[in-house]
């Protein structure tokens, strides 16, 4: 029997009442961005920040590889290189990858989960806030005394008072606090939204698999930064306050700081690779037009890979003599993380097995991110193995080795993941032709910068090494001095940069262009894409109600299913169960209308609306203010930690409408 | 046929009745206040304690990381005094009994509030902070003697390890002193409803967690031989 949906022919005129600000004023365009809460806001912000950041770290990367595409290299002078090679790899850590995956945790997760907005909105743009003045911060070194220098690991006694007694490192460190500050507030926010803020029937494991990866990124997050958290207070008490936490010769222990550096510094890794991880996810999925291949373990393999991850660290110091007994127990635990690993990169495969696959651009990079993190995961396993990680060490392998997994992992399911949601970000579709180029050049150019680094690596090549002669051996084919992988690696790295200037490119052009995307134009699984593209201030009119895995498919089937008249309660894609729907005989439900309302957007809500705020740009400036004043004058910093105080009892006082 | 609008405003109604029994405070609107917060949460947790719950799980990995600095180099100091020297620990124990019964006292001062007594939360509430403020007093002369036999933050490892472990714990316990007064204040001006035994709630969390890093770091710093 056939069913008529009563659905509004047009929905109800739109009624133009002003969206509930509650008391305060709402700002208007460049005060609007300053003091927003919206978390779609705040996602964009950091996505941009993080973006530009990327650039400069690009930029630091493309002068290290013509400094060293020939030997004897005078493109910079040494210590020029010791600044570069320190910020590329703090900037891409910390002002590009992280930030980039909190931009997609900002915009993505409330609308996967069917929530207004992060939990604590204002502390979220506290983050935002802090975050960026950390990282200007940071940099602001290069104006003052030059950019930091010890690396990105920081290892004492080099970052000693002793070694480095110059502002370079002070601006290292107290930069990394105010940057762990931001990470922090941000993991504390996204924990409490995903625990806390489901949309009815959305149990843990229905919840969408980028969710679950935020999740336990931000788990890693709260237990992994409060270590380096202590190690950088005991440096900056080393250097300031003539403590002698690593000060050997009144019996300090330099290995202290290696120990709390990567018992933060390896949960580190993971907490770049999960979110990537969680978006080619997503996006393999889609383009497959199948369920996600054994989503409980993708789930189990997540939170094994976040347990683990905190039992693996001294693999990165296999070298300084720990002993049999500590060196056997990391070897194990470092090869047993693998299977975890192992376990999600199968689900990836058997996802797309028997799929009806669409190569798009975002397709192009998830597939990408699964081969190339493979290689990268390979050689890491290598690495589990001690004799031969002792002969990698501070070799260019481990360089090739984690740009497997950071660049080929991490980067390629960034970009994944911007290709994917940039109709959702922005209202425009992004060119596929120019995204396939992309897509092209940055693999073929990372292969071509990467790949031979494993062998310069096993040939002996140091890392961090300013200049070769051309005796050693990793330059001179065919009689060309000039000629060699190390030349191969530098082309390589231009051509990544063009790949990423045919990025800039389509973004531009695209942003120029019609908003004209459509809310849903992949076919997607999650909720993010039952609205409006861009969404609303107020994401949802009602709170979205979650019947099975794969929200939106199921209701995009469920509703096909109410319009053919079927009777099904079992929702199918491509022969797999999707989940079980409670089906209406006679006439759509109220709760199937108000459903419907969300994804028809036409009237403004009545949803409630935080309250745009100057508090957290205040207090993130007061924060910011103390750390120039621990390095210039303590009288600063005490203003400036007043200065916070009383930011934050404005914030406290100031009514959220 | 009904109206969209209709729809949404039906659909609303029951979360709007599910608070309309809630007294409009100052504190609707401080700090943390979530997004959504009048409505049910998923776990019916309040948001604000979660996060005060994740703060402490994850300040447990601040104080551990401290403790473990100081437990790797125990004895390992060249220069003396050693601990044991000048540790006083009868001293040292009357000033943990003293953080200790500021736990019990910051449990009445919760009971008072969800009897809804406000003066008996007040009494409370200031006793808590002083015996705080004892405790931190305690350490302040503590550290001067140490001080005054050469021990600093200079003077040799142990001094080091053990001013930064103990001093950020005196940290924590002068913002717990701080944010008791501070909600004294509230109760006083009238401004701590009855109905919000939660905020007491949440700074008791964080005052209880204090005193049980006080508990490890006197067994490890003071009693551990």
């Amino acid at each position: 029997m056939a069913v008529t949906i009563p659905r509004p022919a047009a929905p109800a005129a739109p009624v133009q009442a002003a969206p509930e600000y509650g008391t305060l004023p709402s700002y208007r365009g460049f005060l609007s961005w300053l003091t927003t809460v919206d978390h779609k806001r705040i996602g964009i912000l950091y996505g941009c920040t993080a973006f530009a950041f990327f650039l400069l770290g690009g930029v630091e990367a493309l002068m290290i590889r013509i400094q060293l595409a020939t030997p004897n290299g005078t493109f910079v002078s040494p210590d020029a290189f010791n600044q570069l090679f320190t910020m590329h790899g703090t900037t891409m850590i910390f002002l590009f990858v992280m930030p980039m995956s909190v931009a997609f945790f900002n915009y993505i997760v409330p609308l996967q989960i069917g929530a207004p907005d992060v939990a604590f909105p204002r502390l979220n743009a506290f983050s935002y806030w802090t975050f960026l003045f950390g990282g200007i911060f940071m940099n602001a070194s290069y104006f003052v005394d030059g950019l930091p220098d010890g690396g990105w690991f920081g290892y004492v006694p080099l970052t000693g008072p002793i070694y480095s007694p110059s502002m370079r490192i002070d601006f290292w460190m107290l930069g990394l606090q105010v940057l762990g500050v931001a990470s922090l507030a941000g993991a504390f926010n996204f924990l409490v939204t995903i625990i806390n803020m489901r949309a009815p029937g959305m149990s843990l494991m229905r919840m969408p698999i980028f969710t679950w990866n935020t999740l336990i990124t931000s788990f890693l997050l709260i237990f992994a930064f409060p270590s380096i958290t202590v190690g950088l207070i005991l440096m900056m008490f080393d250097r300031f306050f003539g403590t002698n936490f690593y000060y050997a010769p009144n019996g300090g222990d330099p290995l202290l700081w290696q120990h709390l550096f990567w018992i933060f510094g390896h949960p580190e890794v993971y907490i770049l690779i999960l979110p990537a991880m969680g978006m080619v996810s997503e996006i393999l999925p889609v383009f497959s037009k199948k369920p996600l291949f054994g989503y409980p373990f993708v789930v189990y393999a997540t939170v094994a890979i976040g347990f683990i991850g905190f039992g693996v660290w001294s693999h990165h110091m296999f070298t300084t003599g720990l002993g049999p007994i500590a060196n056997a127990f990391f070897a194990a635990s470092t090869m047993l993380i693998a299977v975890p690993t192992g376990v999600k990169i199968f689900n990836w495969m058997f996802t797309m097995q028997g799929g009806a696959i669409r190569f798009t651009t975002a397709m192009l990079f998830a597939i990408g991110f699964v081969s190339m993190f493979t290689i990268g995961g390979l050689s890491g396993v290598m690495h589990a193995v001690v004799p031969i990680d002792m002969q990698h060490q501070d070799s260019y392998f481990v360089v090739a080795h984690f740009h497997y997994v950071l660049f080929g992992g991490a980067i390629f399911g960034i970009l994944g993941g911007i290709h994917f949601w940039w109709p959702k970000f922005t209202g425009t579709m992004l060119s596929e032709k120019l995204g396939k180029w992309t897509f092209w050049l940055v693999f073929v150019g990372f292969n071509l910068t990467f790949g031979p680094m494993h062998f310069l690596g096993v040939d002996g090549m140091p890392r961090r090494i300013y200049t070769y002669s051309t005796f050693q051996g990793w330059s001179g084919w065919f009689g060309y001095d000039w000629l060699g992988w190390n030349m191969i690696c530098t082309i390589g790295a231009f051509i990544i940069a063009i790949g990423i200037l045919t990025f800039i490119y389509n973004a531009f052009h695209s942003l120029m262009g019609p908003k004209n995307a459509p809310n849903d134009p992949w076919d997607a699984a999650t909720l993010e894409w039952s609205l409006p593209s861009p969404p609303p201030v107020y994401n949802f009119r009602v709170d979205p109600v979650v019947r099975s895995r794969d929200a939106w498919w199921s209701w995009k089937r469920r509703r096909q299913a109410v319009e053919a008249g079927e009777n099904v309660a079992t929702v199918t894609l491509a022969g797999h169960e999707l989940g079980h729907v409670e089906f209406e005989e006679d006439h759509p439900s109220e709760e199937y209308l108000a459903q419907e309302a969300n994804f028809t957007h036409g009237d403004p809500s009545t949803v409630h609306i935080p309250n745009p705020s100057f508090f957290p740009l205040i207090a993130a400036l007061g924060l910011v203010t103390m750390a120039v004043g621990m390095i210039f004058s303590y009288v600063l910093a005490v203003v400036g930690f007043l200065y916070l105080i009383v930011a934050i009892g404005g914030w406290a006082m100031e009514p959220t409408g | 046929m009904v109206s969209i609008a209709h729809e949404v405003q039906s659909a609303h109604a029951p979360a709007h009745g599910a608070h309309g029994s809630h007294e409009p405070s100052v504190l609707d609107g401080p700090l943390s206040a979530p997004v959504g917060h009048h409505l049910p949460t998923t776990t019916g947790l309040d948001s604000r304690k979660l996060l005060m719950w994740l703060f402490l799980a994850s300040d447990c990995m601040f104080f551990g990381s401290l403790i473990g600095t100081f437990m790797t180099y125990k004895g390992r100091s060249l220069i003396p005094p050693s601990p044991h020297e000048i540790f006083d620990i009868p001293y040292t124990s009357v000033s943990a009994f003293v953080l200790l019964m500021s736990s019990l006292t910051m449990v009445l001062a919760l009971a008072a509030i969800q009897r809804n007594d406000p003066i008996r939360l007040r009494v409370w509430l200031i006793t808590t902070a002083l015996l705080g403020t004892v405790f931190i007093g305690g350490q302040y002369y503590e550290f001067h003697v140490f001080y005054q036999e050469g021990l600093n933050l200079q003077h040799s490892l142990f001094g080091s390890a053990f001013f930064t472990l103990t001093g950020f714990h005196g940290a924590h316990v002068t913002i717990g002193i701080f944010w008791l007064l501070y909600m004294t204040a509230l109760s006083w001006t009238g401004r701590l409803n009855a109905e919000q035994p939660l905020f007491i709630e949440i700074a008791g969390l964080y005052w209880h967690f204090v005193d049980i890093v006080w508990i490890v770091i006197f067994t490890v710093v003071y009693l551990l031989p």
